[in-house]
């Protein structure tokens, strides 16, 4: 795709790639309301988070892309700052259907959340602290910080079977100023993200030599 | 500016924040608990693990916990302004860099700045679930179901959501 037209117009291109092995690959883009209320759903369906229920509306259900075209993308967004899945609503909105259709998948994905999230800060500031519901929140806490701690060792899984000290000096080093001595994160990413970026680059060359 | 205008705190404090979230929402809890906690004083350390947890409790991007944020500093003009600050910038430059990317020749780079970026992201992950322990697993019994729903969760593809309730639940019985 080129930068200077519509997206939604380029669609089509992608197409002859694909090869003849894989029929029906795109629907016709859909329209503004369709992206809206698509987005709208997979977050509503989104407990802890958006991202399975995404992948599965926008390549499974809709076909609005192929699986690679979604990986492509979701992988633009992670190394992208921000939150990950509202990057991918406006970047695949605006794909499908230009500005227009970032906004809509942008303002689908967080309207109806944002709404609830609003109801449910009234209803704690009001009622948080009702015994019970402290306690109740207080276990929901425990077991969030745990499924937290699991995601970051599936993440860390495939850095500790490669064995990359390096890797792993910068991932706990970041670990220790943010978690252990409660530096600002600028500050610690302004160091780190450059120094990180320059290691990669380098063990990269020498594997390549 | 904090002490004048609340909105406008709210604007900036994440509009920044937002823009150096490498990792997402999660790798930004830590920055987000200093912020709202140590400097501010908008909320204290139980208010925010509560956030937190309504946070991961409720549908949509987790990273919405701001909603709650905005909410306890600005009431709902703050819960408005936090969100689209959090999420806004960072969504227009993805677009923006998004149509830079996709020109075919500018492919290695991207990769390459991603893998270096991975063992940042999870090293801010980790952070994040250390500051939250220590403001949620004050009790023996508390660090165990944290350890156990760690463990379950690694080991198996149960929905998290199962995880949460029952979590709710031995914290109605009164045992966490």
């Amino acid at each position: 795709m080129s930068t200077d037209s519509a997206p939604a117009a380029q669609e089509p291109d992608q197409e002859p790639d694909q090869g003849p092995d894989h029929p029906a690959i795109h629907a016709p883009p859909p329209g503004l309301l369709a992206l809206f209320l698509a987005f709208a759903r997979m977050s509503l369906a989104g407990f802890g988070g958006v991202l399975v229920f995404a992948r599965h509306a926008i390549v499974d259900r809709h076909r609005w892309m192929t699986a690679d075209e979604f990986n492509e993308t979701f992988a633009l967004c992670h190394f992208l700052p921000g939150p990950n899945i509202v990057n991918l609503s406006m970047v695949f909105g605006s794909r499908l259907r230009g500005i227009a259709g970032g906004v809509a998948a942008f303002t689908g994905l967080l309207l109806p959340p944002t709404l609830i999230m609003t109801v449910l800060a009234i209803i704690y500031a009001r009622f948080g602290d009702v015994e019970v519901l402290r306690r109740i929140l207080a276990g929901i806490s425990c077991a969030a910080v745990g499924l937290l701690i699991a995601v970051v060792f599936r993440m860390m899984t495939p850095l500790l079977k490669r064995m990359d000290v390096v890797v792993l000096i910068l991932m706990l080093g970041v670990f220790t100023a943010i978690g252990v001595f409660r530096w600002p994160l600028q500050a610690v990413l302004v160091i780190a993200i450059p120094l990180s970026i320059a290691v990669t680059y380098v063990m990269r060359r020498k594997v390549a030599v | 500016m904090s002490s004048q205008n609340p909105i406008w705190a709210l604007i900036s404090t994440f509009g920044l924040m937002s823009l150096f979230a490498v990792g997402g929402a999660a790798a930004a809890v830590p920055e987000m608990h200093r912020i709202a906690v140590d400097v501010h004083h908008w909320m204290t350390d139980k208010q925010f693990a509560d956030a937190y947890a309504i946070a991961q409790l409720s549908p949509g991007p987790n990273v919405l916990i701001v909603t709650l944020i905005g909410y306890a500093v600005a009431g709902i003009p703050g819960a408005l302004a936090a969100t689209l600050a959090m999420c806004l910038p960072t969504a227009l430059l993805a677009y923006y860099v998004s149509r830079l990317l996709n020109r075919p020749s500018q492919s290695r780079w991207p990769a390459l700045i991603q893998a270096a970026l991975v063992p940042l992201s999870i090293g801010l992950m980790a952070a994040s679930a250390l500051i939250l322990a220590q403001s949620t697993d004050r009790t023996i019994a508390a660090l165990l179901l944290t350890a156990t729903v760690a463990l379950i969760a690694s080991v198996s593809r149960v929905n998290p959501l199962w995880l949460l309730l029952a979590g709710g639940l031995l914290g109605f019985a009164g045992i966490v």
